[in-house]
């Protein structure tokens, strides 16, 4: 079995890129990323764009992870922001209630994520597509009704106030806004290169081989449920490391970070910058929250300009964003060969 | 069973009180009661439900944004009423109005992504349910609304075996058993019904004998959003109205569709009447965990029978 897997996913990988990269690719561009996100504040001194770059994190792991599912795996998860709510949410309340260090709290919220993930995907992805996208969708609102219901722990409606203490950890002071941008822009990297990795190993092309044929792929004695099921907690855990950024960067959690919206706006995400390349949902977060930040500061329809320009994207480009540039590199690579030869 | 919420400060808000539910039994008049207003939310329920899964069984697209059109039923209702003041216009005014609505929705944009995959599809409507949740604030506002009990219902409420039933709560039940009947028979005896079981079957060949299915789309698509305009403008009177109100009647009949099976229209009812219970005995016995309950319901049937009770091609 495990010959078929390689052998498929060399025939693969030589169609996507011209030249086999050398392992240390990915490391070597997390790297220059790193650096420049770090160096980005030194360079403009506006206040609001290290905010921005934070929420990019948050939200880009989350989306990223989203498609691990949606684009790799073409399983249409309509609950995913319930475990950016759960991150959330746990490690808010880890910090406050249990007496941890930060590290000891981020493992913990990443294990009680994976164990949700477990239990819920263990219901859900045996289901077709869109019984799928809505079973998940069901279990994120039984969450949010948790979180709305269970007051005297999670504050209800009002959502965890008081603010997160963040003991001092490895000489890292999150209470600095430097040191937890720093932080933030470390997961992000981090969390990205690893689910590069998943995405480019043996495991991610079995991933798109169910995606593209899950009856072949059964045949060929992949255990189809068993491989849904280990995406389904990867991208959760993934998802919730979003979520615990953007509850240190509020300083709480809200019951709108595992309201359904959340998942909506993830699927949008992907959607506008495109599945069909690793970056397209990062791509697709920074536009989102550009025009988010646009619209809301422009009108109160918030949901009236969303709506429309989703509407623009699905049914008049069809395509995300960094599709476009990935057919624009492909036909300028190829018109280039025609003339050499 | 391990509740959430027993373990904060359970003196305040005791999520399980059992006491009450057994104590419940004990007595008829609180069955009748309990069962009635159980009743009622199952039947408005099904008017979603069947729409969502007649939509579904024919034109093989799951209209996320099916709960705004049961959010318009009610406006429409509403402003219907303060107008003409008589609340069989008000319910005309919401079926018809919602069905017109669908109508335009479905030929100028759900029209365009038939067979388009269900990322689209999804992406489609969840723009819609934006877009039709802020203009129901730009036209209504955004603050809770209420229309309150027509006057000819504002009468002394009958009693049966000791419990409460309003008047109002008879109509719903049987309109809503009416409908039920009605589209029962519909389809499995009038030639339209016929023609629409082929659509579900085989659209090709359909057309290719001469039938225009984008008209059997469309009413099919227009009469499923009618029904939801119809549950809306039926729940008018008993609930208050808020933009995005659709939004968690769409989960349940989700939920509903689930539990008796996608297409079919027995599965809606029974699955609908079965969560309706489930919700109102449920708020005697875990006040905290009614939602919890339906989940888990759900939860339970899916992983005893995968396709639904009367479902037949799921998983």
């Amino acid at each position: 079995m495990s010959e078929v897997r390689a052998e498929t996913s060399v025939v693969t990988r030589s169609t996507d890129s011209a030249r086999p990269r050398p392992w240390y690719f990915d490391i070597l561009i997390s790297i220059v990323a790193f650096a420049i996100l770090v160096t980005l504040p030194m360079l403009f001194t506006s206040k609001a764009l290290p905010d921005f770059v934070i929420r990019c994190a948050a939200f880009g792991l989350f989306a990223t992870s989203l498609n691990l599912l949606v684009g790799y795996t073409g399983m249409i998860s309509f609950g995913h922001g319930m475990f950016f709510g759960l991150g959330a949410y746990g490690f808010g309340l880890l910090m406050q209630r249990a007496d941890v260090s930060i590290p000891t709290a981020i493992v913990c919220t990443l294990l009680i994520s994976a164990v949700a993930a477990v239990v819920i995907g263990a219901i859900c992805v045996r289901l077709k597509e869109i019984y799928f996208a809505f079973v998940t969708l069901a279990f994120q609102m039984l969450i949010h009704s948790v979180i709305l219901s269970w007051q005297p722990l999670t504050g209800g409606d009002q959502g965890l106030r008081g603010g997160i203490k963040r003991p001092v950890f490895w000489g890292i002071d999150l209470s600095n806004h430097t040191h937890l941008y720093i932080f933030s822009c470390a997961l992000l990297v981090i969390g990205l290169l690893l689910m590069r990795q998943i995405a480019q190993s043996p495991f991610g092309y079995t991933l798109r081989m169910i995606r593209d044929n899950p009856v072949r792929a059964s045949f060929i004695g992949i255990n189809v449920w068993r491989a849904k099921l280990t995406v389904f907690v990867l991208a959760a855990i993934f998802a919730s490391v979003g979520g615990i950024i953007m509850s240190l960067f509020v300083s709480g959690a809200y019951p709108e970070f595992a309201y359904w919206t959340i998942s909506g706006e993830g699927i949008f995400i992907n959607m506008l910058g495109g599945v069909t390349t690793f970056l397209g949902p990062m791509v697709g977060t920074v536009l989102l929250l550009i025009l988010n930040d646009t619209a809301t500061r422009l009108t109160e329809h918030y949901g009236l300009v969303l709506g429309v320009v989703i509407l623009f994207f699905a049914l008049g480009l069809r395509k995300g964003l960094m599709d476009f540039v990935v057919d624009w590199l492909q036909s300028r690579r190829e018109s280039s060969k025609g003339r050499h030869s | 069973m391990q509740l959430p919420a027993s373990v904060g400060d359970s003196e305040r808000t005791n999520p399980l009180d059992l006491d009450a539910l057994i104590g419940c039994f004990a007595s008829s008049a609180c069955v009748v009661t309990q069962t009635t207003s159980g009743l009622i939310i199952g039947m408005l329920l099904f008017l979603v439900a069947v729409g969502l899964t007649l939509i579904f069984g024919v034109l093989k697209i799951v209209n996320f944004s099916h709960g705004a059109f049961y959010m318009f039923g009610a406006y429409f209702a509403l402003t219907g009423y303060q107008l003409t003041g008589s609340f069989t216009l008000a319910m005309l005014c919401g079926a018809v109005g919602t069905a017109v609505i669908g109508l335009i929705f479905e030929r100028v944009f759900i029209s365009r992504v038939y067979g388009r995959d269900v990322l689209m599809q999804l992406l489609v409507c969840y723009a819609f349910v934006l877009i039709f949740d802020d203009t129901v604030k730009l036209i209504w506002g955004p603050e809770f609304k209420s229309m309150g009990m027509p006057d000819a219902f504002r009468v002394p409420p009958w009693f049966i075996a000791g419990g409460i039933v309003p008047p109002f709560y008879v109509l719903l039940i049987a309109v809503a058993l009416a409908v039920a009947a009605l589209l029962g028979i519909g389809l499995a005896r009038s030639r339209l019904g016929k023609v629409i079981r082929a659509a579900a079957q085989n659209p090709d060949m359909v057309s290719s004998l001469g039938i225009n299915t984008a008209v059997i789309y469309g009413s099919v698509f227009a009469l499923g959003c009618g029904l939801a305009g119809l549950a809306g403008a039926l729940a008018a009177p008993v609930r208050s109205m808020t933009p995005g109100m659709g939004f968690s009647v769409l989960i349940e009949s989700f939920i509903v569709t689930v539990i008796g099976g996608m297409g079919s229209i027995l599965g809606a009812l029974i699955g609908a009447l079965l969560i309706g219970l489930i919700r109102s005995f449920g708020s005697l016995g875990f006040p905290l965990f009614t939602d919890g309950l339906m989940y888990l319901f759900m939860v339970i049937i899916l992983v005893a029978r995968p396709t639904g009770l009367f479902g037949k091609d799921v998983a």
